[in-house]
Formats: C-alpha cells, sequence, structure tokens
C-alpha cells in the first residue's frame, strides 16, 4: 500500500480530507505489527483535528504526535513539541498530517531536509472533486504547484478521496475516477489509494484502483 | 462541474454572497470565521469584485456602511468579538436605515473569550447589540445548506427592510463540511432611490445620516423605523417544528444546539418519551406563536443552549409562562451532547411531565 516507505506525508486542499485518511492509514500500519506514531502538523485550523481521535489511537497503541494546543482555546500557530521524533526515531512508521493548502505545508519547512536526506518517504497529494475550489484537475494542480513550493517537497503519489460527506453514493466516487486519472496523466504521478467510506466498500471496491474503505470518525451532531 | 459541492459553513456563506450578488467584502481576521475572509480574498479578484482587509473590525464596519450608502450588496463577517467592535457602525447604519449583511460565527465569550463555539451573543444580535432603538434581523443556520439558504435571504431581506440582517451561527456551524447545492433564485436589488450614487444632475442629492438635533424629529424617524419593524414580526418569522404533533415536552433550540436536540429527541422517541422540537430560524423576530401554541399542549420546555440562557427568556415570554421552561445548556466553548439533552428530558419526564 505504501511501498514500505517509513514516512508519508499527506497534504492537500484543506477540507481534502486529510485527517480521515491519516488516520486510517495508521490504523492499517498498526495491524501490521508495526511500531506506528502518526503527528498532526496542521498550523491552520484549530477545529476538527487528529486529536479527536486520540482514545481510539491510544488503543490502538498508535503514538500521537500533536500540538497541545490542538482544541483547545489557545489560537496560535504551534508545532508540536516532539516533531522531531519524525525524523530522529527511525524505528517509527510515520503518517504525517500536514494543514491545508501551501501555508499549511509551510510547517514542513523545519524538518524538510531531514526527509528528504533520508529518502524514504511518500509525498501524497489528498484531493477532492466535490471542494468547490479544486473542482477540475487544473485547479488542483495549481494547489499542488503551490504546496510544492511552500514545503519544498515534491509529491509521488495522489489519494483520490473524492466525497460528499454522508451524502456520498457509489457512484460519486465512479465519476470522480476521470479527474483523478486526468491529474495523474498531466502530472505523472500514480493514484496510490481510491479512499471511501466503508459502507460504500461492496459497491466501490472492484471497480477503482487501490481501494482504500475509511473508518469515521462518529459525529455528534 | 458537480451539481453538488462539499464546503465549510464559512465557505458557503463566502460562495451564497457572490450568488447573491455581493461585490464588496470588508473584514479582519478572527477565528472561527476566518474562512470567509480567505475565500472571499480568493474569489473576488476572479470576479471584479473587492475584498480589502481593514485594519480593524471598526473600519470594516465603517466601509460597510460606505458602499452600502452607494447602493450596492455589501457584507462583512467576524466572530464574538470582533462584532463588538462593529457595535457602533451597526447602530450608526440602523440610524441611517442602510441594508447590509454581517456574519458572526460565534465562539465562547465574554472578553477574548476562546475560539471554540457558542452561542452567547444571542442577547447581542436580538436585543440590539448597541445603542439606541433599533433591530437587526436575525437568521440562525443549523446546516451548511441553510447556512448558504439564508445568506441569500439575508440580503434580500436587508435590501427589502432597509435594515442590518445578520447571520448569526457559531464555530462548529463555521467549520463543519456538508454537501450543498448552490442553485439559488436570487431576487435583484430593489431601486435604491435614497443612494449616494449620483445625482446625474436630475435629482436632488441624497444624504445618508444618522445624526438627527432636533428631538421631534428624530421621535418621528423612531417611530416610522419600529412601523417597518412590526411588518418584519408580522411578515418574516421562520421557524422548523419537528415531531411536534404529539409531543408532551418540547424542546426550544436553534443551530448547532439543534442538531444536538434532534439526535436527543429520537433516543426519547426510541424510549416512548413524547418530544418534539421547535426551531426559530429568526432569532429575530421571535417565532412567538409556535411557542404560545406549545404552551397548551405541552407539559414542559427545554431551552438548550451553548450559554449560560438567553433564548430561554424570549422561549417564556412567548410560552407566557403557562409551563415550566427550564435550560439545559454548556458554555464558554463547550457543546451538550445528545447524552446529556437525554437526560435532562427523562428527568422532566420523571418527574412528572408524564
Amino acid at each position: 500500500m505504501l511501498q514500505g516507505k517509513r514516512i508519508t506525508l499527506l497534504c492537500g486542499h484543506y477540507g481534502s480530507g486529510k485527517t480521515n485518511v491519516a488516520l486510517n492509514l495508521a490504523y492499517r500500519l498498526s495491524e501490521q505489527e508495526k511500531k506506528v506514531a502518526i503527528a498532526d502538523l496542521d498550523i491552520v485550523n484549530p477545529y476538527f483535528r487528529t486529536k479527536d481521535s486520540s482514545n481510539i489511537l491510544g488503543e490502538k497503541g498508535i503514538r500521537l504526535i500533536c500540538s497541545e494546543y490542538a482544541n483547545t482555546n489557545v489560537d496560535i500557530p504551534a508545532l508540536p513539541q516532539d516533531m522531531y521524533v519524525i525524523t530522529e526515531d527511525k524505528s517509527l512508521d510515520i503518517i504525517i498530517d500536514v494543514g491545508g493548502d501551501d501555508r499549511g505545508a509551510l510547517a514542513l519547512g523545519r524538518i524538510k531536509q531531514a526527509i528528504i536526506d533520508e529518502n524514504n518517504f511518500n509525498m501524497l497529494m489528498v484531493i477532492n472533486c466535490f471542494r468547490p475550489l479544486t473542482q477540475t484537475p487544473e485547479d488542483t494542480i495549481e494547489v499542488m504547484a503551490e504546496i510544492e513550493a511552500a514545503c519544498g517537497i515534491k509529491f509521488t503519489g495522489l489519494v483520490n478521496n473524492s466525497n460528499l460527506g454522508n451524502d456520498t453514493t457509489a457512484n460519486d466516487i465512479l465519476k470522480s475516477l476521470n479527474y483523478a486519472n486526468e491529474i495523474s496523466r498531466i502530472t505523472g504521478l500514480p493514484v496510490v489509494l481510491t479512499a471511501f467510506n466503508e459502507s460504500l466498500e461492496s459497491e466501490v471496491k472492484d471497480k477503482v484502483p487501490n481501494p482504500f474503505p475509511l473508518k469515521l470518525q462518529e459525529k455528534i451532531f | 462541474m458537480a451539481d453538488k459541492v462539499l464546503m465549510k459553513g464559512n465557505e458557503a456563506i463566502a460562495e451564497s454572497a457572490i450568488i447573491a450578488g455581493c461585490r464588496h467584502y470588508f473584514g479582519y481576521p478572527i477565528t472561527p470565521q476566518t474562512e470567509i475572509a480567505a475565500y472571499m480574498a480568493k474569489r473576488m479578484p476572479k470576479i471584479g469584485g473587492t475584498f480589502l482587509q481593514a485594519e480593524s473590525e471598526i473600519a470594516a464596519i465603517n466601509m460597510v456602511y460606505g458602499v452600502s450608502s452607494a447602493g450596492y450588496r455589501v457584507m462583512t463577517s467576524s466572530s464574538s468579538p470582533g462584532i463588538s467592535l462593529k457595535g457602533e457602525g451597526l447602530s450608526y447604519m440602523a440610524g441611517s436605515d442602510l441594508p447590509a449583511l454581517v456574519v458572526n460565527v460565534q465562539r465562547g465569550g465574554p472578553g477574548l473569550g476562546g475560539i471554540q463555539p457558542s452561542q452567547s451573543d444571542y442577547f447581542q444580535a436580538t436585543k440590539g447589540g448597541a445603542h439606541g432603538d433599533f433591530k437587526m434581523i436575525v437568521l440562525a443556520p443549523s446546516s451548511v445548506q441553510e447556512m448558504a439558504a439564508l445568506t441569500v435571504k439575508g440580503f434580500e431581506l436587508a435590501d427589502k427592510y432597509r435594515m442590518t440582517a445578520m447571520i448569526l451561527a457559531d464555530g462548529t456551524m463555521g467549520q463543519m463540511m456538508e454537501p450543498v447545492e448552490l442553485d439559488f433564485e436570487v431576487k435583484p436589488s430593489p431601486e435604491k432611490p435614497w443612494a449616494t450614487n449620483g445625482t446625474k444632475m436630475q435629482r436632488t442629492h441624497n444624504i445618508v445620516n444618522s445624526l438627527s438635533l432636533v428631538p421631534e424629529e428624530l421621535e418621528r424617524l423612531n417611530f416610522e423605523r419600529f412601523e417597518r419593524y412590526a411588518i418584519v414580526e408580522r411578515d418574516e418569522v421562520m421557524y422548523e417544528e419537528y415531531l411536534m404533533d404529539d409531543a408532551e415536552i418540547c424542546i426550544a433550540a436553534f443551530g448547532i444546539a439543534a442538531r444536538v436536540a434532534k439526535n436527543a429527541i429520537v433516543k426519547a422517541r426510541e424510549k416512548g418519551i413524547k418530544v418534539g422540537m421547535i426551531r426559530p430560524i429568526t432569532l429575530w423576530p421571535f417565532p412567538k406563536a409556535p411557542f404560545k401554541k406549545a404552551a397548551e399542549q405541552v407539559k414542559h420546555i427545554i431551552s438548550v443552549e451553548l450559554s449560560m440562557g438567553q433564548m430561554i427568556e424570549d422561549v417564556k415570554l412567548a410560552s407566557e409562562c403557562k409551563v415550566p421552561v427550564t435550560l439545559c445548556n454548556r458554555a464558554g466553548g463547550m457543546i451538550p451532547t445528545p447524552e446529556q439533552v437525554l437526560a435532562h428530558i427523562e428527568d422532566i419526564y420523571s418527574g412528572g411531565a408524564k
């Protein structure tokens, strides 16, 4: 799935679903008896964070690296104090949930060189054709270029996470395949995962490249 | 291009404002409404509009005053402390009978408070919110789709009555993502013969001003304004009733609280407790009639709020204290859970609402 790379970076337009994909990748890795950590490097958004899932991460023995200010009232762009674990502790498999857009990707600047030097990473762009500012391949590729420019790391693959929240149908996901393929064709990057709510698994699993069913966080409203 | 798109509440407000014909946005960033400004910053230059980050909230609201005076659809947005700063401008706009849309994506207070969601600006929004006798039309969306629809509606009502319309949302509503369809029929902006948009040497010049030094004249303006407010109260009330037909307990809740309450109602109904809900969509004008009617039917009303209890006062007035009204709340950025609301319902039920 991740070709044995130690570090997987997930970037994308904000609201593309990076956090849910990141959590599910971490869950999957932890089932393979690996020592897994998930790092939440979002410096932009104080709502709906990886930290919301800290209980389930704890149960699965997944280390959470995140700013102690996430989900609090401290509205500052803070990075986790233990973020150097990402590049220092090479016994860990790490999923990195990067903040949205180019501004979020700036946070990678500090550890970029170590990641490139180690050269054992996937840099994945999470795409969603149902988000208003990334509905076309062209708009999406523009956001990708902005992210690459901000963090100095080149993408190695795409995660097609096209969805309409709870209203997503199997047909919506099938409709998004052209969009993902077109981005893949223009950029030369492979679609390494096609993500969808696990409730749709039986309907789409055999029709999409590299299917990746997601367990989503429960909502109370 | 997909028919439906997945949007944050804040983005839905911004795009819907553009659909409604708004080409002028002035604001100052503050969590949790910053996506409105960020979205406008990206979109306005592409459609020939104006996005301007002002030096403060006070500056932004006065820019709104200026553009509205010239007759254009215009908006600003902020979150609780920022709305307080806009208070002076809101009063001046009311005194000048200027239409505009103002968005408040509320966070916990008072003071600088926090950045997590809240509904504790209800008093500020519905009772005037600044000095002088005035009202704003206050719209309380409960889904991202409704945030979009009420944004368009807000511009229309503001123009129709020459008032400020306010979207009163909260941090969760602003940040949550849901699918939306943005195919609105927009009523075009009406003729604005009062606008300061150039006489072309064909009429006498217009003056937009809230200063009135002759008390008899100022009194007359106030009486006239309140006649207009009475029409709004008569014609523009919006609310949703949910499972009220056989309800013995009524929940009053708006916005995010109504979504939590709905989940609690479903669970209570599974246990055989007949609970319904009245969800005000306009907080001013407040839906008095349905609460008055409910008070003849139910044994108890529960007001579910993300505040120390503000709307509950209007619920008590509207139900004329015929049945007990109790508060089920969280404050300071916390959200009640469906379990908390259900426990409150069960308490009331076992204590005699049966």
